[in-house]
């Protein structure tokens, strides 16, 4: 068994993409994730691996482009802003089938924001990361070891559907520092043969490209991504529920929210309030399987977000109406407090505290 | 009797191109894919398309290829390059997509000495939209959005990107040439060549523009094209070797 190291969740991002094979990572400095593109100068050197620091996220989404479609496992890192800067290549990789991982580090916005934690990028994560049709698969971590662990599963999924992969953490996640247990090193290896990485006179050339003029190409080629997708969501769902089985009021809340959301369900329970949690892990595919499980025996739903209210969103297209859904959240870099959460379960419940 | 006399390129595949007639790019094709086979470097060579009418190069070029987004080429370049330092690494990009759209990721793989090769074809016109000004749109140039001519104190002022980059350092060469003599064809043939040449030895970012014609936008027969390539395009993009650090590389 590995040892515990005590690491901020920047840092185990870095550590654990390395630790997962990866030696390629282009970025653009970005608070708060900064840390992950600090950490990564410092060690890839050492390893034989690449940080370059782009013009631009512009640029370093298409450097990453250039590295994925040349077959290596590649990763970049960036906030909310540098997210929307991004989304011009990020549509380019997923139409080109490129696997490549991709953190966000979220602060709050819309604009310039500010630097403080947040969730205000679920719609843009989940449902339009860039024009076309195309989906990332997207892993909320709320610890820094469940960070660290997912990050493996983002780069294998990742080759494994040939699609591009986020990590969906926060300026709190980011932030913070917990015990973690790194994964076992992986070595970078390089099998993947449709990659452009030069034909050495033994096959076709290969072509990596997004480019289809022909109307029914590309709609055959989108159905077929689409098919996949289907498959993802039959089987890549994630969530982990707390308490949930005999709950009346149950939660919905991921990342750093579910924290909270968690401490509130236990103030709940001590006021045999039964109360209970689905924490979402991976949020597209939506875990809707994890919810549909609870809404027959559940009174109503609460999503708790640090936004204006996204992911109540998916949630009501799974309940269906069959149950009320609510929405509590904090916006704007303001972390809600237990207590807040604590005192809308209350209220649902239809009592004062 | 017909004979044939020069066969097609092996790094050129054989499929007919769609450029139209009198267009240039057949021949800065047929130039690059040359030097791909005269140095034997097909195997290991990764090209990247840009957006404009040169997008298809991915179909035409027999290497490894990958298609960029927008201006991006040379960001995707270097991503390819420094994940395989060993290949060989070039792209082929248009006035609008090197000199606007895409003039910050060329101005910074040049000062990283990014060890790509850009082919750069200079036409001073969007040829795949239809016709719109360019960067490098020559000062009165009638385009389809300068319909009264380009008048620089309101669309500004054309570039010169050779003599802009021979400015930066890790830039290892940036040489203007172009296609419109058999002369001038082997010219450009030999900058080609020595800009591989240049980045098999890890020399730094090399660029080649090639003035170029788009008869279709301007308006013109080809013949026509040419000449009007040499009477106004020219004088103001004049031919020549703007930066080459040479054998001992930049000191």
């Amino acid at each position: 068994m590995a040892d515990k190291v005590l690491m901020k969740g920047n840092e185990a991002i870095a550590e654990a993409a390395i630790a997962a094979g990866c030696r390629h990572f282009f970025g653009y400095p970005i608070t708060p994730q900064t840390e992950v593109a600090a950490y990564m100068s410092k060690r890839m050197p050492k390893i034989g691996g690449v940080y370059l620091q782009g013009e631009s996220e512009v640029a370093s989404i298409n450097m990453v482009l250039g590295a994925g479609a040349a077959g290596v496992r590649v990763m970049t890192s960036t906030s909310s802003p540098g997210i929307s800067l991004m989304s011009e290549g990020i549509s380019y990789i997923a139409g080109s089938d490129v696997p490549c991982l991709i953190v966000n580090v979220e602060r709050g916005g819309p604009g310039l924001g500010g630097i403080q934690p947040s969730q205000s990028d679920y719609f843009q994560a989940t449902k339009a990361t860039g024009h076309g049709d195309f989906h990332l698969l997207v892993f909320a971590p709320s610890t820094v070891q469940e960070t660290v662990d997912l990050i493996s599963d983002a780069f294998d999924l990742g080759d494994k559907y040939r699609m591009p992969t986020m990590i969906l953490s926060d300026g709190l996640l980011g932030q913070m520092m917990e015990p973690v247990v790194l994964p076992e090193a992986k070595e970078p290896t390089d099998s993947k043969d449709w990659a452009a990485k030069g034909h050495q006179g033994k096959r076709k050339h290969n072509v990596v490209n997004s480019l289809y003029i022909d109307p029914s190409e590309l709609e055959r080629l989108n159905r077929e991504r689409f098919q996949k997708y289907e498959k993802i969501k039959e089987t890549e769902q994630r969530a982990e529920e707390y308490l949930a089985d005999d709950a009346e009021i149950i939660l919905v809340a991921f990342g750093a929210s579910s924290r909270i959301a968690h401490s509130a369900v236990d103030m709940a329970r001590k006021q045999g309030i039964k109360a209970g949690l689905i924490r979402p892990i991976t949020l597209w595919p939506f875990p809707e399987k994890f919810i549909e499980k609870h809404v027959g025996h559940a009174k109503s739903f609460l999503s708790v977000e640090m936004n204006m209210g996204q992911m109540v969103e998916d949630v009501k297209l799974t309940v269906k109406d069959r149950k009320p859904v609510r929405f509590f959240g904090r916006t704007g870099g303001i972390v809600p407090t237990p207590k807040e959460v604590f005192e809308q379960i209350v209220k649902i419940n239809g009592g004062d505290c | 009797m017909s004979k044939i006399m020069g066969e097609r390129p092996k790094a050129l595949v054989d499929v007919p191109l769609h450029y139209c007639p009198g267009c240039t790019h057949g021949i800065v094709h047929r130039l690059v894919a040359e030097v791909i086979d005269e140095l034997g470097i097909e195997g290991k060579t990764v090209g990247v398309a840009s957006v404009g009418c040169s997008v298809f190069t991915y179909n035409y070029f027999g290497c490894d290829m990958v298609q960029a987004p927008h201006g991006r080429a040379p960001a995707v370049a270097t991503g390819v390059k420094r994940a395989r330092p060993e290949d060989v690494v070039f792209t082929y990009q248009g006035d609008g997509d090197l000199a606007a759209i895409g003039m910050g990721e060329t101005v910074h793989a040049a000062a990283r000495g990014e060890n790509i090769v850009a082919i750069f074809i200079n036409n001073a016109i969007y040829g795949m939209t239809g016709g719109q000004m360019a960067p490098t749109t020559l000062p009165g140039q009638v385009t389809q959005t300068t319909p009264y001519g380009r008048d620089t104190s309101v669309a500004g002022n054309p570039i010169r990107v050779c003599e802009l980059l021979s400015s930066v350092k890790g830039v290892a060469l940036a040489q203007r040439v172009t296609v419109d003599c058999v002369k001038n064809v082997k010219a450009a043939k030999k900058a080609i060549k020595k800009a591989f040449e240049y980045q098999m030895a890890g020399k730094g970012y090399c660029i080649i523009e090639v003035v170029s014609t788009c008869p279709t936008n301007w308006g013109m027969s080809p013949a026509d094209a040419l000449q009007w390539l040499r009477d106004n395009m020219l004088p103001y993009y004049p031919l020549g070797v703007y930066k080459d650090v040479g054998e001992e590389g930049e000191q």
